[in-house]
């Protein structure tokens, strides 16, 4: 993916997100931050047995963060909770500059890049965060 | 102005992020330096030339202070590691046991995390009120809504001088005398406010006054505590051990050294403080009064060019400190300071720890732009700039 793609779905999640609004009942709710920056969101997690139904989000963040919320929810909704931690490990993979599955990432491979700003990487990874902390609780 | 003293200022860099903390001249680097090759021994404990040398520099930056603060004794001059630790000792060693449930303190919403969260220990532990003074239009602190908000059991008014997000220069001297009439003690948070502009603690007449180094071209890691000597007798050490004790036996005998010592235990930031020093030297030399000048007309210039871009929000318009705090429309602060960070120019974004801010202000996240004297105009240009083209900031923003 060439950096004007990258570019661009990036700013098309950013400007339009996927499911940004809150939910009814019945959904998982997780905040998550990151402490050296003002990026908060709260997602929500709609669980069918150990499958992801649905995702929504809420909260206050940066370009990388919103984009990066809006395709991971895209790409996670249906995915059972094993599925959805490798989709995570496999993301922290690229956004730390190693080999990682671009065919599982999709689109999220546009944040490929980030891995050379350390100070964005955070971004890119906060609602991934979110969505391992939210997993981890239902798997306790 | 003396660009050539501050050797970072040698890069390609420009530098806005002044309220965090401020670049340090060479002077102060060499001078610690100094301390660390030459005569890097322990205070107090003199008993050989090298150990002299340190206590001499060591008591001589008190001295420093006790001048550039304008304080009556060299003893209302403690040492600490920053403005935190100054109002924590205040808060914790002061008026913890002073105060008793029911009493008031007043604050205000744009106050630091530093000036807030201890008065809110101490209210969840000792049952006392706090209150927020209203802040006008501007966001402003007058002694009209001071006035409605003293009640007879007011105790404390805890304020900054200059608050680190609005960058409003508070009334303190009257605040003082409204509050001494009222039998109140005054706690001013100097941190934004000492490193800009003359503060003279006996003409204020405020109780006590808290200050960092780092943010007035000194080291991290220190900063002072003053008090009128009368309060400050009073003050229960929070740390104890070596250095500040006269003797001890048994726990019903424990004899403390007399001020300031007894409020300095431990081995202080020696490097730190002897640098600090050297940066009071420095800011004296330049002139408190040309300081605030400079910031003043570089703020201006700001102000007056921001004005014109219809896409900036400018919070402080008002504001007579060297913060210019602001959004760009639809945008989110942190993005703005990345492309400005992508052209070497250094602002913070954020709420800038003044979380409860929000409540009268109405926005979570700014840009916060803060000067000092070394600032050109120059720098404003570039900055004005890049701010001026909204399509590029969206473009390059990430």
């Amino acid at each position: 993916m060439n950096t004007e793609e990258s570019r661009q779905i990036i700013m098309e999640n950013y400007l339009n997100p996927q499911n940004r609004n809150h939910p009814h009942d019945g959904y998982q709710e997780v905040n998550t931050r990151n402490v050296s920056c003002i990026d908060n969101i709260n997602l929500y997690i709609k669980w069918n047995n150990n499958k992801i139904e649905d995702i929504t989000f809420e909260g206050e963040a940066c370009a990388v963060s919103i984009s990066s919320t809006s395709i991971m929810i895209k790409n996670l909704i249906g995915k059972t909770k094993e599925e959805a931690l490798e989709y995570i490990h496999e993301f922290y993979k690229m956004t730390n500059g190693k080999t990682f599955n671009k065919e599982m990432l999709q689109d999220a491979c546009c944040y490929e890049e980030i891995s050379k700003q350390g100070n964005r990487k955070v971004c890119a990874n906060l609602p991934l965060k979110g969505m391992e902390k939210a997993i981890l609780e239902k798997l306790k | 102005m003396n660009r050539e003293d501050f050797p970072l200022l040698k890069e390609e860099i420009i530098y806005f992020d002044n309220s965090a903390t401020s670049l340090k001249p060479k002077c102060v680097i060499d001078k610690m330096a100094d301390y660390y090759t030459n005569y890097p021994a322990n205070a107090h404990r003199g008993d050989y030339d090298l150990s002299y040398k340190v206590d001499q520099e060591y008591e001589e930056t008190r001295e420093l202070v006790k001048k550039f603060i304008n304080a009556k004794y060299l003893e209302e001059i403690v040492f600490t590691s920053g403005t935190t630790e100054s109002l924590n000792m205040i808060v914790n060693g002061f008026f913890e046991p002073l105060l008793e449930a029911g009493d008031e303190v007043l604050l205000t919403t744009s106050e630091h995390a530093s000036n807030i969260l201890p008065w809110f220990r101490l209210a969840n532990k000792k049952g006392i009120k706090l209150n927020y003074i209203p802040l006008d239009n501007n966001y402003y602190v007058t002694i009209d809504n001071l006035k409605k908000v003293i009640t007879p059991q007011t105790k404390v008014i805890s304020i900054a001088g200059i608050t680190n997000v609005i960058g409003d220069i508070r009334p303190v001297k009257e605040i003082c005398k409204l509050a001494h009439e009222n039998n109140v003690f005054v706690v001013l948070d100097g941190a934004q406010m000492v490193p800009h502009c003359k503060v003279d603690v006996k003409d204020l007449d405020v109780d006590f006054l808290a200050f960092s180094a780092h943010k007035m071209c000194g080291p991290t890691g220190v900063g002072v505590l003053y008090g009128k000597k009368e309060l400050l007798e009073h003050l229960e050490p929070t740390l104890l051990g070596g250095g500040m004790n006269e003797s001890f036996d048994n726990p019903s005998e424990i004899y403390l050294k007399e001020l300031p010592t007894r409020l300095e235990a431990g081995t202080r930031n020696i490097s730190g403080v002897i640098g600090f020093g050297e940066a009071i030297k420095y800011l004296e030399k330049i002139g408190m009064d040309n300081i605030h000048k400079r910031e003043h007309d570089l703020r201006k210039y700001l102000i007056d060019k921001l004005l014109l871009l219809k896409h900036i929000d400018i919070i402080n318009i008002e504001s007579d400190s060297g913060i210019v705090t602001f959004n760009v429309s639809n945008i989110f602060s942190q993005d703005v300071a990345y492309y400005l960070n992508k052209y070497n120019i250094c602002v913070r974004a954020g709420n800038h720890c003044a979380k409860i801010l929000k409540s009268s202000v109405g926005v979570n996240n700014t840009v916060r732009v803060s000067i000092y004297f070394y600032n050109t105009y120059e720098e404003i240009d570039n900055l004005v700039e890049l701010l001026s083209d909204y399509d590029k900031i969206v473009k390059e923003m990430i």
